[in-house]
């Protein structure tokens, strides 16, 4: 017994062993960048970042910030201007026609279903061409308005669909004795359904939110002033073509990304189920 | 004044204020849909027919014909008859489906099956989901960082094991920049189905598995026969998924590389940027977008099926 105990004891060892080095070795880009990034860029060329010793400075993360050319600070602003409404527009208009999809049935249904399936697996090169002579035709090239509607309408799809299969399982009962009661649709709605589906509308904000935040190429193929820029713009052009400065570089990456990974510390939960939940039943 | 309204929808006057309902609910999703998504598709598929004279489909034999390494979909014009890559952005996008969705499912079925065993197993998942929270502009730099040469971890390990054909910056050269995009995204990307694959493992019914146990059955029997089949749906998941991020795979690309050195890792979502930002070639741009729509409908359409047929088995 005692030589089983202990044969399952070593594979106990042997599993966790193996899984914390595959983790370890998982945070070594961030680990990188962050030590790089509050380090003098010479220092680090000469000692690699992974020693502990030498100089720390802030300078990396205050050039990043606030340079006139490439500076994130700038986009930063931009990057909220249009990631805020480009997840409030989309998740209220998709929570209607989601609920619609959930409760009645109507003409066509099945193909505009078919067509939201459709549409979220389309890539965003598809629509592309058309969409910039199109903003042009409507003074919304270049504008950050512009951009908001294309992200609010990209979102619908997921957003409905997700919803809608939310909505289904929440259930009916309340809702028809509301309507015995002579609720009217509005009133079950606003009233009953939507303060229901709060986690469903916590895991939508949380994803749409860090896609359009983000989201690069839309913002490369309809924004051209240096002013609207956004946050992934500003800093993929800190990159040189030939020399890299590794320090500016990890400085603006981590700017770029704390946005999206402080929506993941607080939203944990309802990140993972939106990235995750409709994909398994019940 | 609204509670009025509400009121007055009774039971005699449900059918009426039902279609209104529908309409009034709808409406705003259907203008915005077919404004800025569905006539979109529907021009990209119409300029991409456009020609100096008339409709044809010119810009699709250019496209696919196309022999310059930067834009070349299947026959790129390899440099100094180098071997290849570049292979063409068309063939590199499947090559980045080949290798990296079994090692995406491999990765995350083995580490969701053996988290069950691990001590503080929620860090560990929280690590590995970070590349999927984080902006791909960002993953895509972070890659860049892992492979340069004077900074990056994987010359590093190869310079203290002494190949030193490995030790430089893997982005900057036609034989590994691909690969070691390819291995990044493995990265990014192995926490949505590591993800998946717990959630589906909390979802199984553990009677079957103690069951076997008690039978005598060993964990690889367990494994093998009896959780494998269960996780039927969530595999599905995982590679229609996976397989739609790889055929849509460009700020990686971008950022890293720009589909160098000499096209060797240049993709699909980047000709058709390439076509529409650098040549200024509206029509070629197009086409390149619906040859990907299509390609991407292939999982698209599984996906669709597997919709479809689960929503069935509700009613």
């Amino acid at each position: 017994m005692g030589r089983r105990r202990g044969k399952v004891f070593l594979k106990y060892l042997a599993i966790n062993i193996i899984v914390w080095t595959i983790a370890i070795l998982w945070t070594l880009p961030f680990i990188g960048v962050a030590m790089v990034s509050v380090k003098p860029f010479k220092e680090v060329v000469i000692n690699g970042w992974w020693t502990l010793t030498g100089h720390y400075t802030l300078k990396n993360f205050i050039d990043a910030w606030s340079n006139p050319i490439y500076g994130v600070g700038r986009g930063y602003t931009n990057s909220f201007i249009i990631a805020i409404p480009s997840t409030i527009i989309p998740l209220f208009i998709a929570a209607l026609a989601a609920y619609v999809f959930s409760r009645f049935s109507f003409p066509l249904k099945t193909w505009l279903f078919i067509t939201l399936l459709v549409i979220m697996s389309m890539p965003q090169q598809m629509s592309v061409v058309p969409l910039f002579f199109m903003l042009d035709r409507m003074g919304l090239y270049d504008q950050l308005s512009g951009l908001i509607l294309v992200h609010s309408a990209w979102g619908l799809a997921w957003i409905t669909f997700f919803l809608k299969n939310f909505f289904d399982t929440l259930p009916k009962e309340v809702e028809e004795a509301a309507r015995v009661d002579g609720a009217g649709d509005f009133h079950i709605f606003f009233r009953l359904v939507l303060p229901m589906s709060l986690p469903a509308i916590a895991s939508v904000s949380a994803i749409q939110f860090t896609w359009v935040w983000s989201d690069f190429f839309y913002a490369l193929v309809f924004l051209a002033s240096p002013e609207k820029y956004v946050v992934t713009l500003q800093v993929a052009n800190m990159r040189g073509q030939y020399f890299v400065d590794w320090g500016l570089l990890s400085a603006g990456a981590i700017f770029t990304m704390l946005v999206p990974l402080l929506v993941y510390a607080l939203l944990q939960k309802y990140y993972v189920r939106g990235m995750v939940g409709w994909t398994i039943k019940g | 004044m609204f509670r009025g309204l509400w009121r007055r929808s009774g039971k005699k006057r449900r059918g009426r204020s039902k279609k209104a309902i529908i309409i009034t609910f709808l409406l705003p999703e259907l203008i915005l849909l077919i404004t800025f998504v569905l006539t979109p598709i529907v021009g990209t598929f119409v300029i991409s027919f456009q020609t100096e004279n008339g409709y044809g489909p010119d810009n699709y034999y250019k496209v696919i014909t196309e022999t310059s390494p930067d834009k070349a979909l299947v026959l790129p014009k390899n440099i100094e008859s180098l071997r290849p890559p570049p292979w063409g952005a068309l063939i590199h996008n499947i090559v980045w489906v080949l290798i990296h969705l079994p090692l995406v499912v491999f990765l995350g079925l083995a580490l969701a099956y053996l988290l069950h065993e691990v001590k503080g197993s929620s860090i560990v998942k929280t690590i590995i989901f970070l590349g999927m929270v984080i902006p791909m502009i960002v993953g895509g730099l972070l890659i860049r960082f892992m492979y340069d040469g004077t900074l990056g971890v994987v010359p590093l390990l190869f310079k203290t094991l002494g190949i030193n054909s490995l030790a430089k910056t893997w982005t900057n050269y036609p034989q590994t920049a691909l690969i070691s995009l390819i291995l990044g995204s493995v990265w990014l990307w192995t926490g949505f189905s590591l993800t998946v694959y717990s959630a589906a493992f909390e979802s199984l019914p553990k009677s079957y598995i103690e069951a076997a146990k008690i039978d005598g059955a060993s964990g690889l029997q367990i494994f093998f026969k009896i959780v494998i089949p269960l996780l039927k749906h969530a595999t599905i998941v995982v590679v229609v998924m996976t397989m739609l991020w790889d055929l849509k795979i460009f700020d990686i690309v971008y950022v890293s590389t720009l589909g160098g050195p000499g096209g060797s890792s240049n993709v699909m979502a980047l000709v058709m940027y390439l076509y529409f930002a650098r040549a200024l070639d509206y029509g070629r741009s197009a086409a390149t977008a619906v040859i990907l729509a299509l390609i991407t409908l292939i999982p698209g359409a599984w996906f669709i099926k597997q919709v479809m047929k689960s929503g069935k088995e509700k009613r």
